[in-house]
């Protein structure tokens, strides 16, 4: 840490490219938790899309990684301000999940183990902006950061990208997830600075 | 700060004690809360208390579910009790 992180792994606030208004960069990756971890055996692991009509679509674990998967370099941005740059994942894209899921609806709701939740609208998980990441900077996804897999959502603030995700139900009309209901934003827009509801 | 085992890096009920008081004019530590989940009846103080996150998580002790959850924006700050079937506030001199 020391040497290579000096002068730069404190609070910068001064203009970065790349970096949103109010954020500072960090070199570490800081493990948010809301509850305890949970320790997901690949063999009980699943993943289900919900429509608004109750139809749903599945995957275990072996049939996830037999999916196309996509290796991507992204800059994520925490809620709680620090924002890390050039992040290297790999997962499934979400545009895969809902190739065949015949649906009309604009927003979802996505759950993970543990019961956390967050909404997203369908229009942000499509096209390229979302993913179920199974690696991060080429190792497993470790535990404590949403191993086995976890949603990676980079356009919005990192809460949005739930950890040990399993699904995600369709819905006609937005809901708030876990902290959206106790008072984060929505949507959760960092260039928009979108953290508390009203901002 | 971070201990090994099950609760982690999590504090107990008294570390809301500084946001709650904005909120009530009492010690809401001492109050005792009903889990929505289980029923289980403490004081608040008991609470698993997760603070590295986005805001307070406070859980209970004997079924884990969310009791209650603190967000602090900068102008002001959110309670969302939905976790909790009520609180059991002692009142002063009574
Ligand atoms: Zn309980």
């Amino acid at each position: 840490m020391g040497i290579i992180s000096r002068g730069f792994g404190g609070r910068r606030r001064e203009s970065v490219p790349g970096l949103p208004p109010g954020q500072y960069l960090t070199h570490d990756f800081p493990v948010l938790s809301a509850g305890p971890t949970p320790r997901i055996p690949l063999d009980r692991w699943r993943f289900t899309v919900t429509t608004e009509t109750g139809e749903k679509t599945s995957w275990n674990w072996t049939e996830f990684q037999a999916l196309p998967a996509e290796d991507v370099t992204v800059d994520i941005h925490c809620v709680t301000k620090w924002s890390k740059l050039g992040t290297t994942w790999r997962g499934v894209s979400l545009d895969t999940l809902l190739a065949d899921v015949e649906s009309a609806a604009d927003y979802t709701m996505v759950h993970s183990f543990g019961g956390y939740t967050t909404n997203v609208p369908m229009e942000d998980l499509l096209d390229g902006k979302a993913w179920v990441a199974y690696k991060f900077d080429g190792e497993d996804l470790e535990p404590e950061h949403g191993g086995p897999a976890r949603l990676l959502i980079p356009h919005l603030y990192f809460w949005k990208s739930a950890k040990w995700v399993n699904g995600v139900q369709l819905m006609p009309d937005d809901d708030p997830g876990f902290w959206e209901a106790a008072g984060y934003h929505m949507y959760g827009d960092p260039w928009r600075e979108q953290r508390y509801q009203g901002d | 700060m971070t201990q090994p085992g099950p609760r982690g890096a999590a504090l107990d009920g008294n570390a809301m004690a500084g946001d709650l008081r904005e909120i009530f004019a009492v010690d809401v530590t001492a109050a005792r809360f009903m889990c929505a989940g289980c029923t289980h009846t403490d004081a608040v103080a008991t609470l698993v208390v997760w603070h590295q996150s986005p805001g307070l998580v406070a859980r209970c002790p004997n079924c884990s579910d969310v009791v209650l959850r603190v967000v602090r924006a900068p102008d002001r700050v959110y309670l969302d009790l939905r976790g909790s079937v009520r609180l059991e506030v002692p009142l002063e001199g009574s």
